[in-house]
């Protein structure tokens, strides 16, 4: 059993209970400890179920790299699954559940999966589950799902925030261990700006319990004075709980601070993405330590010797009574070492090297350890615990030698340095034979935007083991970047003594020579349950890439990426594949460096401000009368006005009713409104639209198309000539922004020499229709403008004031009725509006939304880009020809309108559809022919663009695209519908009502 | 009501810094050839300000110019007195090829205040609002989260947005957002 220790514990506030929940059972840590310590100190070392085999499994590591004790936290909505025991900081109240078991952690059914495992080796989805093809979607991916699986899916919302915060700065250091710290102070004094983080809640890393000592004094000292002398100059800024999470380019990188995950409900955003740009990143990451890969190295109990000192010294958190050390480097000595200081027993260091001495080994052999050289683990006795180990000969087949009753084993296969964030954007590695590890090539830095290096690797991340030469390489580092930044600053590294080590020995299986039922129990990825015998099955059936073999195996495809099972990984596939480790190669690197919350990738979009909605000055109004929206772009727009007790439907009929007898009111203020103004303005818009602006009159409006350089239509409105090198432009109400870029690309790339400006005014007025046979009588009464018949005439527009507030009238006209657009500065709006309804009231004045907007343009047979467009459709094909100019040399699609697919005469061509029994036709319906296609589809002539019921004709109506459709008037087609029936719909004049234009003209 | 109103009608909101919509400004586009001396004279005599470099304003309480791109510039005055305003800098430019249109009632306009100006800023923008770069003057196209903006430091504890009417109120929630207390960052 795991236990805290009676005293000690360098992160411990012992005066500080903190009371936290693990499975509902009640449980109490201190200040300082981590969830996966306080858990150890009381003894729980079963943490969580493997992902495949339910195996039962216990912490492994003390940091980020934790791939077993992940924990589903917190409730409703705080509840977050996969979070690391490991990173989560104790606090009062805090709930956490284990993973992946059912019906409880400790006894579990799917653990039946374990004794099938030789059943289920990689590679079994694809190979067992593939026939017959219906069971794979019936019945062995519902198994699959609840059997596999780690955390549960959050179900209710978020109730935290979260935010960005962008920053440019010349200089981040990440990793605040001792070389974080030396790079941040040499850059520091070159004058530079520095922002140094760190993931954890301490600065220092490792090096305090690792014994470290700097410039003579304990590293605990040397680390605090660093951080004081930081903290004292303007330059510097420092940050704990701020991780590293991706470096991409040209020096742009993401920082994750946990700003609350500790002090949760405190009403401070929970994480903060900080995106920074700056100028030189230190990687000073430092690096982790490699589990050994022998039989029953995932049994609770067995660690990581790095963790087991941790927790021995950072929370006096004891491992078990005993523990038993096995190692191929001299630094698990340092937990021995560690282990004895705390009154633990370590009844043997299980080293497979052959001969060692010296340094760190002579040390433990003076305290009276025992100390086995070419000897290693045959496999760990016990099930849900360790109870002991099987010792063998490394160089052996696994014979037991001896067995030794233990709680606890460290194990240490050497140290991998963290390289992810030197690698995500392009840092290359090279493989350090003595060290057994890749490091980073410092001569192949991610590069800036100039092509010049924009990272530099400092310390145990850059290879270096030993203090020393951690701080020596920090300074060089920090005076690289500081350099790059065109200062100079002098190296100065505080000193270590001179370590003597062993060198290491590549163990990548112990005993070297195990039999297949040892590595079939030999753990490289416990996340994800793959075994050595995984990879080399990978190797056998060709997925020799390490990509390959990565996605067959899903060797380092968990939550934790692969942090300790990587390096193993990929030199067993070597191994097995009789290659060199460096052939091989690594996976990619890719961040985050671990996972970061979505929360904190949306920042503030959510809720109301996940889009920005856009508003007219009218929008309240709308809102405040019922108004249905529909969104068109970013803007909502009333799609009816439905009133107490009335169907949107209804309302809809009602709307286009009063419009058509009396008067209707319409907010048209998002229809874009661009001005078009110089010497070349005319010759600039004949080449936009299709037909001539050019001989526009000033004070007329004239109707126009716009395609892009492809022939499709694209855009459609009403163009007023405001003077004589003046024009403005409508748009579309989608088509504003879109249509103003697409005029400045044109005149910024094409025609630069021309001497045209535009100006977006879409949102400077507000603009009213007034529509109805009684809109001229509306605008009568409110008074200041001669909109008479003979002096104000259809495609007539003006300039004067209208109840006092400047207007902008157009005699223009979207229904067929007499219509006015009324343009108001926005600030007005929303009084010009009001005075339409009191002006209205007695004609019975009602506003009206898109839906009657688009009945009554249909009626007309008006078409609406985005219905009878869809950006293969041509103006030819909906009958526009005469809005095609045959005067002028070109404008932008005319050579494309003339490419053979264009002309062909079998294009399907815009026609009125008429239902034979007053049906309205299904949106997007299909007309078939006889026959079908090779791929034995129906095959198709035609269909529906718009449709509706006109509450005008008492009838369905529709707008369609037929083939040959207008040589086939009075033709019927048959629409198939998706219930089984067919609608009858016969071919006609697209325009349904008021064929002569009689009641605009009034 | 007959008095021009705003998109917000100067809603306000306390965080951390105070946060108001500043009402209705008087904003004149201009475009033209910022080089050209003859331009430079009209609007610099219509202004009564030296047309500003990149990145800048110049201007004093409602009246000034702003950069906003190598040919276009930003005019500032009252409200009250823009159409007049245009009347006169349509005439000082006649002749010349330019481009004059009032848009004063096409934006918002938002005054924030307070120490942690900058760092409510730099929770929407990726522009650079540090100090020593984003200085008193400093005036800058950008965007806000999603939407276009400028912003403008008006002294060390103040910095105007200017947006699009349109976008009032989501400029609004998202300044608001930003100021709220608790989001403190202390990092310029």
């Amino acid at each position: 059993m795991s236990t805290r220790l009676a005293t000690g514990g360098r992160l411990l506030n012992r005066r500080k209970q903190v009371g936290f929940t693990f499975n509902g059972r009640r449980l109490t840590g201190f200040e300082g400890d981590t969830l996966a310590s306080a858990l150890l100190a009381q003894g729980q070392a079963l943490m969580g179920r493997s992902f495949k085999y339910h195996r039962p499994r216990g912490v492994v590591a003390s940091g980020s790299e934790e791939p077993n004790a992940l924990m589903n936290l917190g409730r409703g909505g705080r509840f977050e699954p996969n979070q690391r025991a490991t990173t989560t900081e104790l606090f009062d109240g805090l709930e956490a559940s284990s993973q992946n078991h059912w019906p409880s952690l400790d006894f579990d059914v799917g653990e039946i999966n374990a004794s099938l495992s030789r059943f289920l080796p990689a590679g079994f989805y694809y190979k067992t589950f593939i026939h017959p093809r219906p069971f794979w979607k019936h019945v062995y991916e519902p198994f699959i799902r609840r059997s596999a699986g780690l955390g549960k899916a959050p179900k209710d919302r978020d109730v935290d925030r979260y935010e960005h915060f962008n920053i440019r700065t010349d200089v981040v250091v990440i990793g605040g261990g001792i070389a974080g710290l030396q790079a941040a102070l040499t850059v520091a004094r070159s004058g530079a700006e520095v922002l140094l983080i760190e993931q954890a809640a301490h600065w220092g890393g490792r090096a305090p319990v690792d014994g470290a000592v700097i410039d003579g004094r304990p590293a605990d000292e040397w680390i605090a004075g660093a951080v004081a002398e930081l903290e004292g100059m303007e330059n510097v800024r420092l940050r704990l709980r701020t991780m590293g999470s991706g470096v991409y380019d040209h020096g742009y990188m993401l920082a994750y601070e946990r700003v609350a995950d500790h002090t949760l409900g405190d009403d401070r955003p929970r994480h903060r993405l900080w995106r920074i740009r700056a100028r030189q990143i230190v990687t000073a990451t430092g690096a982790i330590e490699r589990p050994l890969a022998f039989a029953g190295n995932d049994v609770p109990g067995v660690m990581l010797a790095s963790a087991v000192r941790d927790y021995v010294a950072n929370w006096a958190v004891s491992p078990g009574d005993r523990t038993v050390i096995v190692t191929n480097n001299d630094d698990a000595y340092r937990t021995a070492l560690a282990l004895k200081a705390a009154g633990l027993e370590v009844p043997a260091i299980l080293d497979a090297r052959p001969s060692v001495s010296g340094g760190l080994v002579e040390e433990a052999r003076k305290i009276g350890i025992r100390v086995e050289q070419g000897r290693g683990v045959a496999k760990v006795l016990g099930r849900k615990r360790v109870e002991g180990v099987a010792v063998c000969s490394q160089s052996g087949e696994g014979a037991v030698l001896e067995e030794i009753p233990c709680e606890a084993v460290a194990m240490s296969g050497g140290w991998s340095p963290v390289v992810h964030l030197w690698s995500h954007c392009g840092g290359r590695l090279r493989w350090d034979d003595s060290l057994c590890h890749f490091r980073p090539d410092a001569d192949k830095a991610p590069t800036g935007a100039d092509g010049q290096p924009v990272a530099v690797v400092v310390g145990a991340a850059n290879g270096e083991l030993h203090t020393g030469e951690i701080l020596r390489d920090a300074a060089e580092g920090g005076a690289t970047a500081a350099r790059r930044l065109g200062r100079e600053v002098e190296p100065q590294a505080a000193s270590a003594e001179a370590e003597h080590a062993n060198p290491m020995a590549p163990v990548w299986v112990m005993p070297q020579g195990a039999g297949h039922d040892l590595r079939a129990k030999m753990w490289l990825d416990f996340q994800n349950d793959v075994k050595v015998t995984d990879v080399q099955l990978a190797a056998r059936e060709g997925f020799e890439s390490v990509e390959h073999a990565k996605r067959y195996t899903t060797l380092g495809m968990a939550t934790d990426q692969g942090k300790l099972s990587n390096i193993n990984g990929l030199a067993v596939l070597a191994h097995t594949l009789n290659e060199d480790i460096p052939q091989v190669g690594t996976t990619t690197f890719r961040p985050p460096y671990t996972p970061i919350s979505m929360g904190s990738i949306a920042g503030e979009a959510r809720g109301e401000l996940f889009q920005p909605v856009r508003r007219t000055p009218m929008h309240d109004w709308h809102e405040g009368n019922g108004a249905t929206w529909e969104p068109v772009g970013h803007w909502r727009r009333p799609y009816a006005y439905p009133r107490p007790g009335e169907s949107v439907h209804d309302a809809v009929q009602r709307e286009v009713k009063t419009t058509r007898d009396s008067v209707g009111l319409l907010d048209a203020s998002t229809l874009g409104k661009i001005v078009v103004k110089g010497p070349d303005a005319g010759r600039f818009l004949d080449m936009l639209y299709t037909n001539m602006m050019s001989t526009l009159k000033v004070g007329r409006c004239r109707y126009g198309l716009m395609c892009s350089e492809n022939g499709f239509l694209m855009d459609d409105g009403v163009v007023a000539r405001l003077s004589e090198d003046t024009w403005l432009c409508h748009t579309t109400t989608g088509g504003a922004d879109r249509i103003h870029a697409h005029m400045e690309e044109w005149l910024q790339t094409e025609w630069w020499g021309w001497k045209v400006y535009t100006a977006n005014l879409t949102e400077q007025y507000a603009q009213i229709g007034v529509v109805g046979p009684k809109a001229r009588a509306v605008l009568e009464k409110l008074g200041g403008m001669d909109i008479s018949a003979d002096n104000f005439k259809f495609m007539d527009w003006a300039d004067g004031e209208l109840a006092g507030i400047p207007a902008r009238v157009f005699r223009i006209s979207f229904s067929g009725e007499l219509s006015f657009e009324v343009a108001v500065p926005a600030s007005r709006g929303r009084e010009f509006w009001d005075l339409c309804l009191d002006a209205g009231r007695e004609f019975g004045i009602a506003p009206y939304g898109t839906e009657a907007l688009h009945i009554m343009r249909a009626e007309k047979g008006f078409i609406m880009i985005g219905d009878e467009t869809d950006g293969t459709v041509i103006p030819q094909d909906l009958g526009l020809d005469w809005a095609i100019s045959k005067k002028k040399d070109d404008y932008i699609g005319k050579r494309a309108q003339q490419r053979e697919h264009m002309a062909r005469p079998d294009r399907w061509k815009l026609v009125g559809l008429e239902t034979l029994d007053g049906s309205t036709l299904p949106d997007g319906a299909y007309a078939v022919a006889e026959g079908t296609n090779a791929n034995g589809q129906r095959i198709t002539q035609g269909r529906v663009t718009s449709t509706y019921h006109s509450p005008t004709l008492g009838r369905g109506i529709a707008m369609g695209l037929v083939l040959h459709g207008p040589d086939r008037m009075g033709e019927v087609l048959d629409f198939p519908k998706v219930d089984g029936t067919v609608v009858q719909a016969r071919i006609v004049d697209p325009v349904f009502f008021d064929k002569d234009g009689e009641k605009q003209n009034v | 009501m007959s008095e021009p109103v705003s998109a917000l009608r100067g809603e306000s909101y306390d965080g951390h810094i105070r946060v108001e919509e500043a009402g209705l400004r008087g904003m004149i586009t201009v475009r033209g050839d910022l080089s050209s001396e003859a331009v430079a004279r009209a609007v610099g005599e219509v202004s009564g300000v030296e047309v500003p470099g990149p990145n800048a304003a110049n201007a004093s309480d409602a009246r000034g110019l702003c950069w906003m791109s190598p040919d276009e510039l930003l005019l500032l005055v009252p409200h009250a007195e823009a159409g007049e305003t245009l009347r006169r800098l349509s005439d000082a430019l006649a002749g010349e090829h330019a481009l004059v249109v009032d848009v004063s009632d096409a934006r918002a306009t938002f005054r924030l205040t307070g120490a942690p100006v900058r760092e409510v800023l730099a929770k929407l923008t990726p522009a650079d609002v540090s100090p020593g770069v984003f200085e008193l003057g400093a005036f800058r196209r950008t965007r806000l989260a999603q939407v276009p903006a400028a912003i403008w430091m008006r002294d060390a504890q103040t910095a105007e947005v200017v947006c699009f009417r349109s976008v009032a109120r989501y400029m609004f929630d998202l300044l608001a957002t930003a100021a709220r207390p608790g989001g403190e960052v202390g990092y310029f």
